[in-house]
């Protein structure tokens, strides 16, 4: 590359480089090393070096941990509802129905939605007395008075639903576009040897399907997992903490109890934990399919 | 058995379609509701009367017009900022490859890895130390910033598509490298520079999290911050202006989905947008 060209390069990449660096790389770098500082969110921030305490501390905060484990039981749950539901959808939207113009506008519209505007709109769903969905079950004669986001054992599964009807426009899309990928032939020579359609699913499409799943899944996980604002609106972590997701208690911990450098330690407990289950999901990923071609 | 198969697949899309359809239409049907209605205990989806007295209602709280404005003008100079500098950038990034090309791409896929709640952290007391928290100008730096990486993946695309050839014969026929930049590739990328400006749009007229951290003042809400302290305060007993207020924050999003619905469903920006 002539040297007037890397000059144009560095000009036209800087404008974007400059914010990306300021308010981006470097707020996260410092982030982490607040995780070793005792620094506090007060007016004149002064902290100090504490090594590892943050971490200690942590290990035997049980409230924590149990926030930690509501995270996991979430993000698991709703990218796993998320993929079967967005598979089923996908499936019937390749297999040339009608009301598919119909069908792929409401299945695009959950993702526009603002996260609060969902969050209201579920809530009218959920309402104890007046909502819908209470209706619709004292209709079939079950029973119509539960109070799906105030009860401790309704929350968690009411919040889950909510998250899965936001994901799965997202993964549809994307399934669907891998769909139109497989060659029809593949699906025409497994009808020809006598395949059914489960057989055809299993044999042709999953595995068509399968780089696609992964870092769908992968990609789904972490987000779920990070999720704030949703949940945040809808139930501000209770009834009594029951859908207190990780980023949700963390940010109490910063803003609410001012514990910067603590809050710090548990962003970065838990970047640590999602990166090593990815990576070992990835892992068995890649290795199954090693074993399939070898 | 598979004269079976047609109908129960009507059957399984019709569920799809009243699980993702009922909500909104829910929420529709709530705005137009008069309050009497909304406070009583018959529930149906049809209203009994339509009126559009929640809307004015709304619009006549002081805090919703005014938190709209503010998400307009952060939303508006934040798509201005985002395509001033990443169409500059996604040039180079398309058309060099190597190093740059993997750390701009690299970057990307980290900042989906890392919660936003260790970049807010400091993130909040650098802009308190330079007197931008509570301010819309801060907002947008912020918006700017984290809507920037994915703006750039998908200028890139679009770059990309345009043929070098087409830059060299230009530069043949002795127009000089802004020209062929200017005259040659810029009008080229229109319809990318618009659905990129759409994107930049709708990211931060939702954005919710650093609105919350960032803004204090009420006058300086954005219109999801209202939103949620309305639900906190009297959207217990005011349903309907709550849900017209929500109608109306959604109605950009949905505009900019129904335009872009093509181009989503044909997988070209699947894998990487999420709201």
């Amino acid at each position: 590359m002539s040297s007037s060209r890397r000059r144009e390069a560095a000009a036209l990449v800087i404008p974007s480089l400059l914010p990306i660096l300021v308010l981006s790389v470097a707020p996260l770098a410092v982030g982490v090393s607040l995780a070793f500082t005792d620094a506090r969110l007060v007016r004149a921030p002064d902290f100090e070096p504490v090594g590892l305490d943050n971490f200690v501390r942590l290990l035997d905060n049980a409230l924590f941990w149990g926030s930690f484990r509501i995270g996991l039981v979430w993000a698991v749950s709703v990218t796993v509802l998320q993929l079967a539901a967005a598979m089923g959808l996908a499936l019937l939207l390749d297999s040339g129905l009608r009301f598919q113009g119909l069908t792929r506008v409401l299945a695009l519209v959950p993702w526009a939605m603002p996260p609060v505007v969902v969050a209201i709109m579920w809530q009218m769903i959920y309402s104890p007395n007046a909502g819908p969905l209470n209706a619709a079950l004292g209709a079939l004669g079950l029973p119509d008075d539960t109070n799906w986001l105030g009860d401790f054992s309704t929350a968690l599964p009411a919040v889950i639903a909510v998250g899965v009807w936001v994901g799965m426009p997202h993964t549809t899309v994307t399934l669907l576009a891998g769909l139109q990928q497989i060659p029809g032939e593949l699906h025409e020579a497994a009808s020809m040897d006598g395949a059914g359609a489960w057989r055809r699913f299993t044999g042709v499409t999953l595995p068509g399907l399968r780089p696609i799943i992964t870092s769908i899944t992968s990609l789904n996980f972490i987000w779920n997992f990070n999720s704030f604002s949703l949940v945040y609106v809808l139930t501000e972590g209770g009834p009594g903490g029951r859908t207190m997701l990780p980023m949700l208690f963390t940010y109490l911990e910063a803003f609410n109890n001012r514990n910067v450098g603590h809050a710090a330690a548990m962003g970065v407990v838990l970047v640590v934990v999602v990166v090593l289950l990815l990576t070992v999901y990835l892992w068995s990923q890649l290795r199954d399919d090693g074993e399939r071609v070898g | 058995m598979r004269h079976l198969v047609r109908p129960a697949q009507y059957a399984a899309l019709a569920c799809y379609i009243v699980f993702l359809g009922f909500p909104l239409l829910w929420l529709l049907s709530a705005s137009v509701k008069s309050s009497v209605e909304l406070n009583s205990l018959t529930v149906s989806l049809l209203p009994s009367e339509w009126s559009w007295d929640n809307y004015t209602r709304a619009l006549a709280r002081q805090g919703l017009l005014r938190s709209m404005w503010n998400s307009a003008v952060v939303a508006l100079s934040t798509t201005a900022l985002v395509i001033l500098t990443a169409l500059p950038a996604s040039y180079v990034l398309a058309r060099i490859k190597g190093a740059v090309r993997v750390a701009g791409v690299g970057w990307i896929l980290i900042s989906q890895v890392f919660p936003v709640i260790l970049v807010i952290l400091p993130l909040f007391l650098v802009l308190r130390t330079l007197g931008l928290t509570d301010s819309l100008l801060g907002l947008v730096l912020v918006h700017t910033t984290y809507t920037l990486p994915f703006a750039l993946w998908m200028l890139q695309g679009y770059v990309s598509a345009v043929p070098v050839a087409l830059e060299e014969a230009a530069e043949v026929d002795g127009a000089g490298r802004p020209a062929v930049l200017r005259l040659i590739v810029l009008p080229l990328l229109a319809p990318g520079v618009a659905a990129t400006a759409m994107f930049a749009f709708v990211s931060s007229w939702n954005e919710f999290f650093f609105a919350l951290v960032l803004l204090q003042s009420p006058e300086n809400y954005t219109l999801p911050i209202t939103l949620k302290m309305f639900i906190g305060g009297e959207g217990k007993v005011a349903l309907g202006p709550l849900a017209a207020g929500s109608v109306l924050a959604a109605i950009p999003s949905i505009v900019f989905f129904s335009l872009m619905q093509r181009k989503l469903a044909s997988g070209l920006m699947a894998g990487a947008v999420k709201g």
